[in-house]
């Protein structure tokens, strides 16, 4: 089989078919045993024992079935062991040795894949009675196959903190009883709501922390939007996953132009778009397409595609649809309202209809908790004050916005903004 | 990162054709990749009778025209695929049913397919004064 490479490259083979295969391997064993926790532990064990057959034996033609059969017959051995199996595991026996009478060997056809465990295990990993943080490691180690110590590494924690985590993740599964169920009809959408917020929050993690740290950005961002990729093959018929896709895909396509060489970032108006990736934009505006025709009409999400579609396809900041995007953001905080909406709506707002109809928008929302000590509320309005030439007010504004910041360097553009404001009053 | 799937399908230009079975394996195959959330984009490509060389020197640019009789590892085809690590990408490779259907026929001696993986460039992988002629700021 691999004939050609030595032990080391077979671990790291091994290693490699985990990261493939371990989310459906865990899924499949989840259905078996019903339980989050053993099934990562059976599954573990098949690991371990990949890890010592395969470099003798080769990886074998399937090792999704290989570590799925070896998963599930170490949880029987257990149940056999124990005199204390109760009627469904005495059933799950005598399936077995059922099939193991019939055929010779224990591959029985529900070792066979369905895309609808790997969901059900989404839907365990990002149920409602976890917290966040919860969910996002349970996913990234379930579903994304990451180890412990890769997670802390990308969210920046400490791996024993993680690692206690996701222990208490599981015990909090278990004691809710929470098994590997399809949701109700009636729960569906709010599960995969669940499910979809994970993922963008995932993705945002990388998103925003990777300046300078060349680990987490590709780490979390790619393993967000590959989970997405997959929650979109498992639900073809849910509009909002397409527009989750599409918002990761689009967002993407900005990563390698959001920073210059020394890690500062650059603003959406001043990016050089040449180097933007075109084949991300080629394939969020296909998953924003998906996201329109599937039905439903535009979620949260979509409409946040939509108007990353409306950047990625204009030419330069002025040749952006300013009107559209004003009108997406309507929509948006229709569907969605949040202060953060309205800080955008009353930039796109200035772009389509002027600074003045731009700052109205902003005074309705200025006062808001979240907005009126938030450093880039403040640097808006102070963009718009500097655009209708008020310029003390902005300077007013961009010192407070600089005030407002922990971060170096954006003080640091924002006290520049501030000098060049006053500099243009005195002239 | 990401990584470039070369096929070499090591086959004469008359048999470039593949055959329904082999269609449906590969379609299969791309299948599991987007379903993996890794496939980024795929081509199968003409054989060399469609296209063309082109080379420069001694002063002037030359075109030959194919068939390119006389090469080997002409390429086939290709994916492109966003992992996490070259183990990875090779995992992939190697679940290719071009590689698992020779691989898995003792005493298999017809065309040996091969796929090549090589690693695309990021921006990040130059040293600064490449990403300078770059036009990066």
């Amino acid at each position: 089989m691999d004939q050609a490479r030595g032990a080391e490259d077979v671990q790291r083979a091994v290693e490699a078919v985990w990261r493939v295969e371990s989310a459906r391997v865990i899924a499949a064993l989840g259905r078996i045993t019903g339980d989050l926790g053993v099934a990562e532990d059976f599954a573990h064990d098949a690991l371990v024992a990949a890890l010592e057959q395969w470099p003798t034996t080769g990886i074998p033609i399937s090792p999704f079935s290989w570590l799925v059969t070896v998963g599930r017959r170490r949880f029987i051995d257990r149940l056999r062991r124990s005199a204390r199996a109760d009627s469904r595991e005495q059933m799950l026996i005598r399936q077995f040795e059922g099939a193991q009478a019939r055929t010779g060997d224990e591959i029985e056809s529900h070792d066979v894949e369905t895309g609808e465990d790997l969901l059900r295990l989404m839907f365990a990993c990002c149920h409602p009675v976890l917290s966040n943080e919860a969910r996002v490691a349970l996913t990234l180690k379930l579903l994304g196959g990451l180890s412990t110590e890769q997670i802390a590494h990308a969210t920046l924690e400490r791996e024993p903190t993680v690692a206690q985590r996701i222990v208490r993740a599981k015990r909090a599964l278990a004691a809710a009883r929470i098994g590997f169920e399809m949701p109700p009809a009636t729960e569906l959408q709010d599960r995969v709501d669940s499910v979809l917020d994970v993922l963008y929050l995932i993705y945002n993690e990388g998103y925003v922390a990777s300046s300078g740290n060349a680990w987490t950005e590709p780490t979390l961002c790619r393993e967000a939007l590959r989970l997405g990729r997959v929650l979109a093959e498992l639900l073809p018929d849910v509009g909002e996953v397409h527009g989750l896709v599409a918002l990761m895909e689009l967002q993407s396509s900005r990563l390698r132009a959001r920073t210059d060489r020394d890690g500062n970032a650059v603003l959406l108006g001043n990016q050089d778009r040449s180097r933007w990736d075109l084949l991300l934009i080629r394939r969020g505006l296909a998953a924003l397409d998906r996201a329109s025709t599937v039905g439903q009409g535009l979620g949260p999400y979509g409409l946040q595609a939509a108007i990353a579609a409306c950047h990625a396809t204009a030419r330069s900041l002025e040749e952006t649809q300013w009107i559209r995007v004003a009108a997406l953001y309507d929509a948006l905080g229709e569907v969605a309202p949040s202060p953060v909406v309205e800080l955008n709506r009353a930039v796109a707002v200035s772009m389509a209809y002027g600074p003045e109809a731009g700052l109205a928008v902003l005074d309705s929302v200025a006062e808001h908790p979240a907005l009126s000590s938030y450093h880039l509320a403040l640097s808006v309005r102070g963009d718009i004050l500097e655009r209708l030439g008020r310029f003390a007010d902005a300077e007013v504004a961009f010192r407070r916005a600089a005030e407002m910041t922990g971060n170096e360097r954006e003080q640091l553009l924002l006290r520049t903004r501030a000098d060049e404001a006053a500099s243009r009053l005195s002239l | 990162m990401r990584f470039m799937l070369f096929m070499i399908p090591n086959i004469e230009e008359k048999d470039w054709m593949p055959d329904p079975e082999g269609v449906a394996a590969m379609t299969a195959y791309n299948e599991e990749l987007t379903k993996a959330g890794v496939l980024l984009s795929l081509d199968g490509l003409h054989p060399t009778s469609k296209g063309a060389r082109i080379s420069g020197g001694g002063g002037h640019v030359t075109v030959s025209d194919g068939p390119f009789t006389e090469a080997k590892e002409i390429i086939g085809g290709y994916w492109l695929i966003d992992v996490a690590s070259k183990d990875e990408a090779i995992e992939w490779a190697r679940r290719c049913p071009a590689i698992q259907g020779p691989a898995t026929i003792p005493n298999y001696d017809g065309p040996v397919p091969v796929i090549e993986i090589r690693q695309v460039f990021e921006l990040s992988d130059f040293p600064d004064e490449l990403r300078r002629a770059a036009g990066e700021d």
